[in-house]
C-alpha cells in the first residue's frame, strides 16, 4: 500500500478552520440587520458543521460523517426555500428587511 | 326505687350540651320563651338524674363509688404506648355533693335568668353559653381522670370568658373576659406541667391508679420522694387560677363585669370551687408532702385575710360580694392545707347556697335600681323590696357565721380544725382565719346596712322614669330556696360538741379516709376547746357586726371620718394594695415591651416578614431577567442563544476540572 499523501494536513486544521468559519456566522448572525445576510451567515455555520463532520469521517475511516453531511444539505436546502419564501412575504407586507423593525413576536 | 345504672351518668352532662347545641344553633330564630323552656328542661333534667343517682348511692349497700367507661367498640380514649386514657366517669360522694351543688344551684340560677335576662339582647345566646357551662362543669366533676378534668376544666374557664364578655360591645366588659381568660392561662399551665409530671412518674393520669401507687409506695414520703412536692405545687397552681387565689385572684373582681346570674353560677358557686375540687379529689397526692400542704394552707389564710380586708372598703354592690367570694375561697384552701378536706367541702356547699343567694338578690336590687350599683346610692330598699331584703339578710347572717345559719358551721369547723391541726403555724393561721370570719361580718352588714337602711340615696333623676320595683316571681322563687338552703343547709354537719353528728364528714368519710376526722380530734382535745372556738369565733362575728352597726347605721359619717384620718391605709386598701398596677408595671410593661421590641420588631418583621419578602423579591429578579428576554427582537434572541450554547460549551470544557477541585 502506498501511504496516502493527503494525510499531511493534520484534522486539527480542518476543526479550527471550522470553528473560525462558524465564528464568522455566529458573529454576522448576530451583528448584521438584513434578514438576507443573516440566511448566509446560517449557511455558513452549517457548512462549517458540515466541514467538522467530513474531518472526524476521515480522521476515523468512518462514512457515516459524510452522510449526515448529505442529510445537512437537503434539510438547509429546504430550509432555504421555506425561509426564502418568509422573507419574500414579510418584504411584500413591511417593505423592509431589518429584522429590529421586525419584532411582532414580543409578548 | 331501682338503682340508676350506671351508664345513665353520661346524660348528666350530655341533656345540657343537648340544650347548647338547640339554642346555640336554632335559638337566634326562636321565640324566647321557647329558648328559656328548653334551657330550663335541659337543666331541670340532669338536676332529677342528680336526684336519683342519690338516692341510689345513699342506699342501703350502695357501692362507694360507679364508674361508667365510654369504650365504642373496645377503643380507648387516648391510647399510646406507654401510656392510656379512658373516657371514664366515677361517682363517690364527694362527686355527688358537687354534682348536687353544679345542677341543684344551677338550675336555680337559670330560672332566676330567665327573670333576669328577660329585657337582654342576645337572650339564646347567653342561655346556649350557660348551658355549655353545665356541660363542661359536669364533666369536671364525674371525670375519672385528670386528662377529663383538664377538658372540663378548659371549658368552664372557655363559658367563663365567653359570658364575662357577654356584654362585647362594652369595652370593659371584654376586657375583663380577656383578664380572666389569660390569668387562667398561667393556672393550667402548671396543671398542665402536673399532669406530665405524673404520667413521667406513674404513667397515668387515672385517679384511682395514681392514688393507688402512692399508697403502695410509702417509702417515698420517707425517702422525701421530690416530685410529690413538685406535682402538688404545680396542680396547686392551677387551682389558685381557678379558684382566684393569690397571686392569681385578681381576675375575679374584674369577672363582675358579666351579667349578674353568671357571677353567682360560675363565679361563686361552682366553677371557682372547681380548685377546690381538685385539691380535695387529689388529697392523696397532697397528704403525701406536708410542704405543698402548708403551702396550701397559707396561701389559703392570706388569701382570705387579704380579699376580706378589700372587700371592707369597695363601693360597688358587686365587687364586695366578689372579693368576699376570694376571701371565703381562701378559707376552704385554708381547710384542705391543714387536712381537713371534708370541712372544706362542707364549706363550699354552704358557700354555694349563700354566696349565689348573696349575688342573685343583689342582682334583684340592680334590677330594682334600674342597674346601678354603687352602694353609695342605695339605701332604704327593705320596705321597697321585702322579699329581697329578708332573703338576702339570711345570706348576710349566713356569711357572717352567726348561728344556727349554715355558714357557722362550715367555717367554725374549718377554724376549729385549723386550731388543733398539728401544722406549726396552726395558731397564725388560725389567727388570719378569726380575723376574717371579723372583716367579713363587717362587710357584709355594711352591704346589709348601706342598701337596705337609712334613707334612700338614689339618684332624683335615675328614678324619674322607673320607680323602685320587687322582681318578678321567677326571679324570687330561687331566691327563697336558697335562702331556705342558706338557713337549714348547715344543719348536716353539726359538729358533736353542739349535740349533732358530724353528718357530712361522715358522708365523706370513705373518700377523705386517711386525714384525720373532727371526730378523732375532738377525741383528744375534748369537746371544750371546740366549744370555746365556736363561741370565740361567734363574738368576732358580732364584733363585726356591731361595728358596721355603728359605723353606717347609728352615726353613718363614722367610716368616712376614719377613713381621712388614716388616709394613706385607707387608700392603699380602696386601691387594691396597687396589686393591679405592680402586675402592670412589673409583669405585663416588661412583656409588651419584649414583645413589641424583640418579637414583633425581629421575628415578625425581620423573620417572618422577612423570608416572605425575600421570596417575593427573588421570584421578581428572575421574573425580570425572563421577561428581558422575550423582547420580540430576533437578534436578541440570537444573543441569549448564543450565550446559552457559549455556557454549554464551557461547563463541557471546564467544568470537569472546576468541580474536580471542589
Amino acid at each position: 500500500m502506498v501511504p496516502t499523501t493527503y494525510n499531511l494536513v493534520p484534522t486539527a486544521y480542518y476543526l479550527i478552520l471550522a470553528a473560525m468559519l462558524f465564528s464568522i456566522g455566529i458573529a454576522a448572525f448576530l451583528i448584521k440587520r438584513n434578514v438576507i445576510t443573516i440566511f448566509i451567515s446560517i449557511e455558513l455555520m452549517l457548512n462549517a458543521v458540515n466541514l467538522t463532520f467530513v474531518a472526524f469521517a476521515h480522521m476515523w475511516h468512518q462514512v457515516s460523517g459524510q452522510i449526515f453531511v448529505f442529510f445537512v444539505m437537503v434539510v438547509a436546502a429546504a430550509e432555504a426555500a421555506v425561509g426564502l419564501a418568509i422573507i419574500l412575504s414579510i418584504f411584500r407586507t413591511r417593505e423592509t428587511l431589518n429584522v429590529d423593525e421586525i419584532d411582532l413576536m414580543k409578548s | 326505687m331501682n338503682p340508676m345504672p350506671a351508664s345513665y351518668l353520661w346524660f348528666i352532662p350530655l341533656l345540657p350540651f343537648s340544650g347548647f347545641l338547640i339554642n346555640g344553633t336554632l335559638g337566634r330564630r326562636l321565640p324566647r320563651a321557647v329558648v328559656g323552656t328548653v334551657a330550663l328542661l335541659f337543666t331541670a333534667l340532669p338536676a332529677a338524674l342528680v336526684a336519683w343517682l342519690w338516692m341510689t348511692m345513699c342506699a342501703a349497700g350502695a357501692p362507694t363509688s360507679i364508674e361508667s367507661v365510654f369504650r365504642p367498640y373496645g377503643h380507648e380514649w387516648i391510647a399510646i404506648t406507654g401510656f392510656h386514657a379512658d373516657f371514664a366517669f366515677t361517682v363517690d360522694h364527694l362527686t355527688l355533693i358537687m354534682l348536687g351543688v353544679v345542677t341543684g344551684v344551677g338550675f336555680l340560677i337559670h330560672i332566676y335568668s330567665v327573670g333576669y335576662m328577660a329585657h337582654e339582647e342576645g337572650y339564646w345566646r347567653f342561655f346556649a353559653y350557660l348551658n355549655l357551662f353545665m356541660f363542661f362543669m359536669s364533666v369536671l366533676v364525674l371525670a375519672a381522670n385528670f386528662l377529663l378534668l383538664f377538658v372540663g376544666w378548659e371549658g368552664v374557664g372557655l363559658c367563663s370568658y365567653l359570658l364575662i364578655g357577654f356584654y362585647f360591645k362594652k369595652t370593659s366588659a371584654a376586657n375583663a373576659g380577656k383578664k380572666a381568660f389569660v390569668v387562667n392561662r398561667i393556672g393550667d399551665f402548671g396543671f398542665l406541667l402536673a399532669m406530665f409530671l405524673l404520667v413521667a412518674h406513674f404513667g397515668s393520669l387515672s385517679f384511682t391508679q395514681v392514688f393507688s401507687t402512692i399508697a403502695q409506695n410509702p417509702q417515698w414520703q420517707q425517702q422525701g420522694a421530690h416530685f410529690l412536692p413538685t406535682i402538688c405545687l404545680l396542680l396547686l397552681l392551677g387551682a389558685a387560677g381557678k379558684s382566684a387565689q393569690i397571686p392569681l385572684y385578681i381576675w375575679l373582681p374584674d369577672a363582675m363585669e358579666g351579667p349578674t346570674p353568671v357571677s353567682a353560677l360560675i363565679h361563686a358557686a361552682t366553677m371557682v370551687t372547681a380548685g377546690v375540687y381538685m385539691v380535695a379529689r387529689c388529697h392523696v397526692l397532697f397528704d403525701s408532702s406536708p410542704l405543698a400542704l402548708t403551702v396550701v394552707a397559707c396561701i389559703g389564710a392570706a388569701t382570705a385575710i387579704f380579699a376580706a380586708s378589700i372587700g371592707m372598703v369597695q363601693h360597688d354592690i358587686k365587687r364586695v360580694l366578689a372579693y368576699s367570694t376570694i376571701s371565703q375561697l381562701g378559707y376552704m384552701f385554708l381547710a384542705c392545707g391543714v387536712g381537713a378536706y371534708a370541712a372544706g367541702i362542707f364549706h363550699l356547699l354552704t358557700h354555694s347556697f349563700f354566696k349565689a343567694l348573696l349575688f342573685l338578690a343583689a342582682g334583684s336590687v340592680i334590677h330594682a335600681l334600674s342597674g346601678e350599683q354603687d352602694m353609695r346610692k342605695m339605701g332604704g330598699l327593705r320596705t321597697r323590696t321585702p322579699i329581697t331584703f329578708w332573703t338576702m339578710s339570711a345570706g348576710v347572717f349566713a356569711i357572717a357565721g352567726i348561728p344556727p345559719f349554715s355558714g357557722f358551721f362550715s367555717k367554725d369547723e374549718i377554724l376549729y380544725r385549723t386550731f388543733t391541726s398539728p401544722n406549726p403555724l396552726h395558731i397564725v393561721l388560725w389567727l388570719a382565719g378569726l380575723l376574717t370570719a371579723g372583716m367579713t361580718s363587717f362587710y357584709m352588714f355594711r352591704l346589709w346596712f348601706k342598701t337596705f337602711f337609712g334613707e334612700p340615696r338614689a339618684d332624683p333623676h335615675a328614678n324619674a322614669h322607673h320607680s323602685i320595683h320587687e322582681s318578678s316571681w321567677i326571679m324570687l322563687l330561687p331566691l327563697v330556696v336558697l335562702a331556705l338552703l342558706s338557713v337549714a343547709g348547715g344543719w348536716i354537719g353539726i359538729p358533736a360538741a353542739l349535740g349533732g353528728n358530724n353528718g357530712i364528714e361522715r358522708f365523706l368519710g370513705p373518700i377523705f379516709a386517711n386525714g384525720a376526722t373532727g371526730e378523732a380530734v375532738a377525741l383528744t382535745t375534748g369537746h371544750g376547746l371546740e366549744l370555746a372556738l365556736a363561741v370565740v369565733s361567734v363574738l368576732v362575728a358580732l364584733a363585726g357586726f356591731y361595728i358596721a352597726y355603728v359605723f353606717y347605721y347609728e352615726k353613718p359619717g363614722t367610716a368616712t371620718t376614719l377613713a381621712e384620718r388614716n388616709r394613706r391605709t385607707y387608700d392603699l386598701v380602696k386601691n387594691k394594695y396597687w396589686v393591679d398596677e405592680f402586675y402592670n408595671a412589673f409583669l405585663i410593661t416588661p412583656l409588651l415591651m419584649f414583645t413589641r421590641g424583640i418579637l414583633e420588631l425581629v421575628f415578625e418583621r425581620g423573620v417572618v416578614d422577612g423570608s416572605g419578602k425575600a421570596a417575593g423579591a427573588t421570584t421578581r429578579g428572575m421574573a425580570w431577567l425572563t421577561r428581558k428576554q422575550i423582547s420580540g427582537n430576533i437578534r436578541s434572541y440570537a444573543g441569549w442563544l448564543a450565550i446559552g450554547a457559549a455556557a454549554v460549551i464551557a461547563v463541557m470544557l471546564f467544568g470537569n476540572s472546576l468541580w474536580g477541585h471542589l
